[in-house]
This record gives C-alpha cells, sequence and structure tokens, in this order.
C-alpha cells in the first residue's frame, strides 16, 4: 500500500510538470494551428536560467527564498525568450502552418546544440533548497517533497490560467480567438498580439516546469525539454488541442499510468503503454478529451 | 555524385541524348571510385579509393536515399510524418537481433525484416491515417518514440540498450567483412540508392504518384473526384517506410551493428532537415539534400576539432563545435528566406535566365 502511495503522488508530480509544458502548447496550439517543437528548448533555457540565477544569488542566505527569486528569473527569462522566438520566426512565416512548425524543429535542433555547448552536454545538480530532497510521510509512505511543489506549483498555473481567461479582457481575446480567429480579426481586434503574449505565458509555464523538473529529477542537462516535450504532447493530443482543462485530465491520466506500469510491469512498459493509450483515444474519439476549447 | 541529380525535372522528349546519359555516367564514375586513388585535398581527408572515404560516400547514398523516401511521404504525399525514423530503425534494429541475439542465419534474418518492413507500417499506418494534419504527425511521434523507448530502454533485453549492438560478423558472407571490402558495401550503398531512385521516380510518375500529389495539394478535391485518398496514402506510407527499412539493412551492413541513435525522434528531424535542404517534393533535391547533410555533419565533427576553431575567440568557439546548431541555423535560414531549398534555388536561377532571355528577345521584337 505504501508503494502504491508513493507511486500515485510521484506519478502525480510527474503529470504536473507534463501539464506546465502541455499546458502552453496545447494553447499556443489551439489559438495558432503552431505544433511548438521549440517548447522544449523553453523548458531547458528555464532550468538553466533558474539554476544560474541562483548561482549569483549566493548573497540571498535563506536557501528559500533564494530558490524562488532564481525561479522567477527563470520564468522571466522562459517567457521573454519565448516572446522573442514567436516575433522574430513564427509571425514572418504568418499562414505558412508546415513553414512555422519546420522553424521551429530547427530552433529546437540548433538551441539545444547551443546549450550543450555553452553548459556541456553532462548532467548538473540542480541547486533546490534541501528540504525539497527531504521526504514526508503520507500514510506511511516516504514521499520526497519536491513532488509536492511539483503539484502546487501545476495546480497555481491551472488556476492562474483559468481566472485570466475567464476574468480578463486579454483572456476573453485568447478565448475567442481558440474558437474562431478569422471572426476575432473581422471584429477588428489585433490577434497578433494574443499570438506573442501566449507564447510568452506558454514559455513562462515551461520555463518553470524545467525549474520544478530540476528539483524533481535533481539535475538537468541540455535534452530534458526534449524528452518531456514527447510526452507533453501525447498528453495534449489525448487532453484536445486548445484544452486546458483536457491537458490537466490527460496529464494525470498520462502521469500515472506511466509510474503504475513502470513498477508493476516492465521497465518503460509505462511509456510504452502511454503511445497506446494515444492511439486508443484517438481511435475513438479524435478530438481528444476537451475537444477544441480553451477552459 | 551530384550529377546524377542536377538532371533538370524536363521531359523526356525536351531532354538532349547527352543530358540523358550524364545521370548513367555519373553512376559508372561513382562505381569506379573503388579503384581510383586520386586525392580530393580538403573535400575528402584520404584518396578516393581508400575505406575512410569510401565508407563517407557510401553513407552518404544511404541517408541520401533515406531522405528520397521521406520526401515521398512528406514532399509528394504532403504528410507530416514525424516517426519515419521508426522503420528505418526496424531495418537496423530487426536483422541485428535476429542474427546476433536469436542466430538465425543473414538471408532469414533479412527475409524477417523485409516481411516486418511491409506489416509494421501497414498496421501503424493504418491507425495513424485515421486523423489528418497536426494529429498526424504528433501520432507518428508518438509510435516512433515508443519505438526509441523500446530500443533504450530494453525492456526484453534484446535491442542492447545505449550502447546498441554489433552484427555479429561471422554470420556475414566475407566480402562485407574487414577494411579491406569497404568497396563491396559501397556498392551495395550506391545499388540501394539506384533502386530507390528508380522506384521512386517511376511511382510519382505513375497513376498512384499523381494522385498523391493531388491529395498534397487539395485533398477534399481528391475525394470529389470520387478517389479514397485514405488508401492512396496508405500506400505512400507504407511504400516509404518499406524503402527505409531496407535502407536500414544496407545501414546495418555498412556500420556493422546497430546504434540507438537512428531510433530517436531526432533522427526523423534530421531527415526533414535534409529534404527542406535539398528541396521539397522533388526527387534529386532531397537525395542530395541527404547526401549533402550526412557531409557536412561528418566534416563539420572533424572541423570542430581542428586547429581553425580552437584559434576563434570562445564565444565563436562553442557553438561552432556543435554541428547541430550549424545545420538547426541553416535549416532555420532555409525555411525563412529560400523554402524551396537548394532545388528551389536552382529553379530560381532558371527562371531568371528564361526571363532575361524573354525581355532580349522582347527588346530585339520592339527594337526591329
Amino acid at each position: 500500500m505504501t508503494v502504491f502511495i508513493l507511486l500515485t503522488i510521484t506519478g502525480l508530480g510527474l503529470a504536473a510538470l507534463y501539464f506546465l509544458v502541455a499546458s502552453g502548447l496545447s494553447l499556443i496550439y489551439g489559438l495558432m494551428d503552431v505544433l511548438n517543437f521549440a517548447h522544449g528548448v523553453f523548458l531547458t533555457i528555464g532550468a538553466y536560467s533558474t539554476w544560474t540565477a541562483s548561482q549569483r544569488l549566493e548573497f540571498i542566505a535563506q536557501p528559500t527564498l533564494r530558490f524562488v527569486v532564481a525561479v522567477l528569473i527563470g520564468m522571466a527569462v522562459g517567457g521573454a525568450f519565448a516572446a522573442l522566438v514567436e516575433m522574430l520566426f513564427i509571425r514572418p512565416l504568418y499562414g505558412q502552418h508546415v513553414g512555422q512548425i519546420l522553424v521551429t524543429v530547427g530552433l529546437a535542433l540548433a538551441l539545444t546544440a547551443l546549450l550543450q555547448a555553452i553548459f556541456t552536454p553532462d548532467a548538473r545538480a540542480f541547486p533546490a533548497p534541501d528540504w525539497m530532497g527531504d521526504t514526508t510521510s503520507v500514510l506511511g509512505a516516504n514521499v520526497p517533497n519536491s513532488r509536492f511543489v511539483a503539484i502546487a506549483a501545476a495546480l497555481a498555473v491551472y488556476g492562474g490560467l483559468v481566472t485570466f481567461l475567464k476574468r480578463t479582457r486579454y483572456g476573453l481575446i485568447i478565448r475567442a480567438g481558440v474558437e474562431n480567429r478569422d471572426m476575432v480579426t473581422a471584429l477588428g481586434i489585433d490577434v497578433t498580439k494574443a499570438f506573442t503574449f501566449v507564447f510568452a505565458i506558454g514559455g513562462m509555464a515551461a520555463a518553470l516546469g524545467g525549474a520544478i523538473g530540476g528539483a524533481y529529477f535533481t539535475s538537468i542537462n541540455p535534452e530534458q525539454g526534449g524528452g518531456l516535450l514527447i510526452f507533453a504532447f501525447i498528453v495534449t493530443i489525448i487532453g484536445g488541442l486548445g484544452s486546458l482543462r483536457g491537458a490537466a485530465i490527460a496529464s494525470i491520466l498520462v502521469g500515472l499510468l506511466q509510474q503504475y506500469a513502470n513498477f508493476y510491469a516492465l521497465v518503460g512498459a509505462g511509456d510504452l503503454i502511454v503511445v497506446l493509450l494515444l492511439a486508443f483515444v484517438l481511435l475513438l474519439r479524435p478530438q481528444g478529451i476537451g475537444g477544441k476549447a480553451a477552459a | 555524385m551530384t550529377d546524377l541529380m542536377t538532371a533538370p525535372p524536363a521531359t523526356e522528349a525536351t531532354r538532349s541524348p547527352l543530358r540523358r546519359a550524364l545521370p548513367w555516367l555519373a553512376i559508372l564514375l561513382l562505381a569506379a571510385a573503388p579503384f581510383i586513388p586520386l586525392d580530393i585535398p580538403f573535400v575528402f581527408r584520404g584518396p578516393l579509393d581508400s575505406p575512410g572515404t569510401l565508407n563517407l560516400l557510401a553513407l552518404m547514398l544511404v541517408f541520401g536515399a533515406l531522405a528520397l523516401t521521406y520526401d515521398l511521404v512528406f514532399g509528394f504525399t504532403g504528410l507530416l510524418s514525424f516517426g519515419h525514423a521508426l522503420y528505418f530503425a526496424l531495418g537496423v534494429y530487426a536483422p541485428t537481433i535476429a542474427v546476433s541475439h536469436f542466430g538465425l542465419p543473414l538471408s532469414t534474418a533479412i527475409l524477417i525484416t523485409i516481411a516486418l518492413g511491409v506489416v509494421v507500417p501497414l498496421v501503424l499506418g493504418a491507425i495513424c491515417l485515421r486523423v489528418g494534419d497536426i494529429a498526424f504527425a504528433m501520432v507518428t511521434l508518438a509510435f516512433a518514440e515508443a519505438g526509441s523507448i523500446f530500443v533504450l530502454r530494453d525492456p526484453l533485453r534484446i535491442t542492447g540498450g545505449e550502447e546498441g549492438q554489433a552484427l555479429d560478423f561471422k554470420a556475414l558472407p566475407d566480402v562485407f567483412v574487414g577494411v579491406v571490402n569497404t568497396r563491396y558495401v559501397f556498392w551495395l550503398a550506391l545499388a540501394f540508392a539506384v533502386l530507390v531512385y528508380l522506384v521512386s521516380r517511376w511511382i510519382v510518375r505513375s497513376r498512384a504518384g499523381r494522385v498523391w500529389q493531388a491529395i498534397r495539394e487539395n485533398e477534399q478535391r481528391v475525394e470529389v473526384l470520387g478517389l479514397q485518398p485514405y488508401a492512396y496514402k496508405l500506400l505512400a506510407f507504407v511504400t516509404a517506410s518499406f524503402l527505409a527499412t531496407l535502407g536500414g539493412i544496407v545501414y546495418v551492413l555498412l556500420l556493422g551493428g546497430a546504434n540507438p541513435g537512428v531510433a530517436g525522434a531526432t533522427f526523423t528531424l534530421t531527415l526533414l532537415v535534409m529534404v527542406v535542404l535539398g528541396g521539397t517534393g522533388t526527387l534529386w533535391g532531397a537525395v542530395l539534400g541527404g547526401a549533402l547533410y550526412t557531409y557536412l555533419n561528418q566534416r563539420l565533427i572533424s572541423l570542430s576539432n581542428s586547429e581553425f576553431v580552437d584559434g576563434l575567440p570562445g564565444a565563436l568557439r562553442g557553438p561552432l563545435s556543435e554541428p547541430l546548431f550549424i545545420l538547426g541555423a541553416l535549416f532555420v535560414a532555409l525555411v525563412m528566406f529560400f523554402p524551396g531549398g537548394i532545388a528551389g534555388l536552382r529553379d530560381a536561377a532558371v527562371g531568371r535566365r528564361l526571363r532575361s532571355r524573354v525581355a532580349r528577345l522582347l527588346g530585339a521584337g520592339e527594337g526591329g
């Protein structure tokens, strides 16, 4: 039973990481029809920015405070970088969906290589506060605290995004754009600003995922983002492109299934089962769990 | 070797006999390469007949042909598949496992691989093609990733995981063993490239190939015309995947073993880069793109260790020592500024020449 609880909470932590990447992917796809292969790089850049920032912030004695500040800096860098990518590379190819996807593919290859050149391909230890590595006893299972942090971060991002989309004017424009972009443009609203904005939000969420992932896996490497991205894609499509709620449900489904199967069946079986789940969902319900509607 | 592909996309009738003979001459010249002890400085590190150079040439031919098989799906049919590496990896791993793990003779192993090369893409393609566009891209990506995980995590203890698996050389015919016999695998690679090129050329000009291109342009119209796009797309998917599996067999004979690099999602993305580099939806462009990419990838690695790069200031040295950075950046620039790739550049040059000639004729007409 303790093993089951540990697996469940670890699976939910993994689901949280998937959601942090998939939420941005899903919104970007929903609004702009861009399948963003560079999204994994946003995560990696967030992780390395957080790492670099916490090296420079030695003067903050309190480790938790230092970590929080470093993560905020990492998110800012990730968001700014994502917005820059949208303005420089995605916008000139507006209307050419395949071209946009190809550019993000090229960026993913080039930037991963660039990160390897700067930070070496080796994994490096991630400076999270000590208490994150400690365990808390839940019904007899000793669960590392980083799992709870990941879950809390994903819940906060989910709550924040839903509130933003439902309660603000910008959120309204984005939701309307996901529903019918041409109509929004026809009403005289500049959707391109929303494009940059969605990229920035997605970049920030992914960067947060990078920082939390660093604490979760206790180390970071230049290919971490790419590895998580594949499962985030799977989550996005199972959840239904453009649907935040669908992405959240699918994250939990995928994260838990992966953990259980990897433990109770063969190593690696969980990853394969997730792919089978994807095939299954597509055969029964090609539009995914949430269909094409935001939040 | 590029002469083979620089034949213009003109019809047979309009082409002069010399131009028609040119590709065959190029193939003959390539086939004779193992007997030409010519040193081409800077381009190759050893003379043309040295095993190192022949190996690189063979690799360029295999990847050139592989890029062409991907172009059949992506360029000619318009299916953005992110899972093509899976079928190449199938051709690499199936014979290796059959020979090295189960001790089967090579001929049986190849027959099994050929059978798998039809059945696997037929089943997976039938599933993937139920969805279109982006969902198709993602599902193919997911299946390829499943293959990659199977290879890397190795749950059945047969693939050798991250280290890969050597092909048991005792099972190979003598001509494929040893450095002195590099020329035979080179000829095999050349034969494979020619085969893929001829099959591709025949099929894109056949009725099915024309329907593929029609689907790429406008799938709905094809459907309205009473044809079933699904069947044609599946045919394209299976044909291309099967040829890729054959390429995997040649590759494994060439390198003497399987390595997990050919199974990953990054490898499919590499194929995509090759095709776009050469020219999407062109036959010779794709081959050229694949060969050129392979060449650059190999040579940039040796360049990155050279004195030239070492002498550069630190900020430049880092990125330039990563071939994927240079190739990725080149790819982004191509997509943004020259979406037609090398073939597109050539067409543009031909177009300019024609335009200027027309302008000259018109000018002369007005003058006279």
